[in-house]
């Protein structure tokens, strides 16, 4: 037990294991996000109300979904980070923040390509895309601040810090926003949630959703090998890879 | 100058309590703090001049102002703390002071905890007491200003406590001034929302006991966690250093 847990701290052992994972992530990501996006974009029913409109669905949900749970994941690793003080913890977050950033601005962005039928507009301060975009703040105040300080060990823990102060204020972002809009409007928009979807919606939709997954799971082998080739350029068995795959 | 005020040194008979520690600190940052008054008056000038820019700018009306002037407020009186909060650790950073402070043997967070509070007294508590005179000049009704002054009075140490936090993570950064404003604002929006929601509530005679709770709950909150992330960050900064 406690073998594995050193083990996982070792970036060299996780720099292997990603190595070989990594063909298998993207194949089956791939495959699930592909066949769920095909599915839901080209066969799956139309909407009776939305038309073919909704079929952003099978973006849309996926990147909000992935958007929160990559701040979760982040947050874990920097708990782990400051209590265990294992480096590869720190390398995730550092690694991961653009990803839930871009996939935060998806999110946001095909809801309001979204909302623009639907809706009648672009973008409305109702409760769920405020807190989105306050989501995409807290990754742009992370990623500021670990490019701010230099050295790469405070600058890991600071943004740990900063990660888990960010968690504890989701849950109540969360509720003040619903709370403050609830006070200015009646939930009008509750209708595009779809009371029960048919299963040819929500299969492909729950394909892609765990196809993302992976896809996600391959880009953070990828940006941590990459972070950690740069970060341990100085000891042996990098030189030592780097050599081997030059020649 | 700054330096005459005493830390609380501890001699091996003598220990000095968490309690009077705390009380030092506090005592110590005020007394530094009013041997510079112009530092302790540019917040709440700059208030008082975000505020004038929202008449000038948007709109003089009377009806216009009395809808938006409790959010006027708040936001003024939010970015006058958030430019403050540069002033809470700086200064102590650059003379010493504050590795000092983290030697102390008594828990940092509590001492952390004490700054908190004196730069709550030097701006977040000036800027309630002139709330009032603002309030009126936005014509907000009698009723709505005691009750703006309120949220304010509850929510201003939440925006000290809160901040603490991000003064200590961006403490010796370049441009730390707008990493600061990044890192905390977003921080900073529930207690807008409470805050100016409470005093839209009044306004339309709604009961706020329960929004006042509420903020009450976020000031708990805020005086429980924010000096343990704040101190643990204090730490990260200085030992970067």
């Amino acid at each position: 037990m406690w073998q594995i847990f050193h083990k996982l701290g070792s970036p060299k052992w996780f720099f292997g294991i990603a190595s070989t994972l990594m063909p298998w992530l993207l194949v089956a990501g791939a495959a699930l996000l592909m066949t769920g996006i095909v599915w839901g974009l080209v066969f799956a029913p139309q909407d009776y109300l939305q038309g073919n409109s909704y079929r952003i669905i099978f973006i849309h949900v996926p990147s909000a979904f992935l958007a929160q749970s990559v701040y979760i994941m982040m947050a874990v690793a920097a708990l782990v980070t400051l209590v265990w003080r294992m480096k590869l913890a720190d390398v995730f977050v550092t690694a991961v923040a653009p990803v839930g950033a871009v996939l935060t601005f998806l999110a946001l962005f095909t809801g309001a390509v979204w909302g623009k039928p639907t809706w009648g507009t672009w973008w409305i301060w109702d409760a769920r895309l405020t807190s989105m975009l306050i989501l995409l703040f807290l990754y742009f105040g992370v990623m500021a601040l670990g490019a701010a300080i230099s050295d790469e060990k405070s600058s890991a823990r600071a943004v740990a810090v900063l990660v888990l102060v960010g968690v504890v204020n989701i849950p109540i972002i969360k509720y003040s926003v619903e709370w403050w809009n609830t006070l200015h409007q009646p939930a009008t928009f509750k209708l595009t949630e779809k009371p029960s979807m048919p299963a040819e919606m929500w299969v492909p939709l729950l394909l892609s959703v765990l196809g993302l997954y992976l896809i996600f799971g391959w880009l953070a082998c990828l940006r941590m090998q990459t972070h950690i080739l740069a970060r341990e350029g100085r000891t042996r068995w990098v030189k030592e890879l780097v050599q081997a795959r030059g020649n | 100058m700054a330096s005459e005020a005493k830390l609380p040194v501890r001699t091996p008979e003598e220990s000095v309590s968490a309690l009077s520690a705390m009380k030092a600190v506090f005592s110590r940052d005020l007394k530094t703090a009013f041997r510079q008054p112009q530092d302790l008056l540019n917040p709440l000038l700059f208030f008082v001049m975000v505020v004038t820019l929202f008449p000038l700018g948007v709109s003089p009306e009377v009806a216009f102002l009395r809808e938006a002037g409790s959010g006027i407020l708040w936001v003024a009186a939010l970015l006058s703390v958030l430019l403050s909060l540069d002033h809470l650790y700086r200064h102590d950073f650059n003379d010493g002071t504050l590795e000092q402070l983290v030697l102390q043997p008594q828990p940092l967070f509590l001492l952390v905890l004490a700054k908190s509070l004196a730069h709550w007294v030097l701006t977040g508590l000036p800027l309630v007491m002139l709330a009032p005179v603002l309030g009126v000049m936005v014509h907000l009704e009698g009723n709505s200003v005691a009750i703006l002054c309120l949220t304010l009075l509850i929510g201003t140490p939440v925006l000290s406590l809160i901040g603490s936090i991000g003064a200590a993570l961006t403490l010796g950064l370049r441009s730390a001034g707008v990493l600061l404003s990044l890192l905390i604002i977003p921080l900073y929006i529930p207690v807008l929302i409470f805050g100016t929601g409470t005093v839209m509530a009044a306004s339309e005679s709604a009961s706020v006991g329960g929004q006042l709770a509420l903020m009450g709950a976020f000031l708990v909150l805020a005086l429980t966690l924010a000096p343990f992330a704040s101190a643990a960050a204090l730490r990260i900064s200085l030992s970067n250093s």
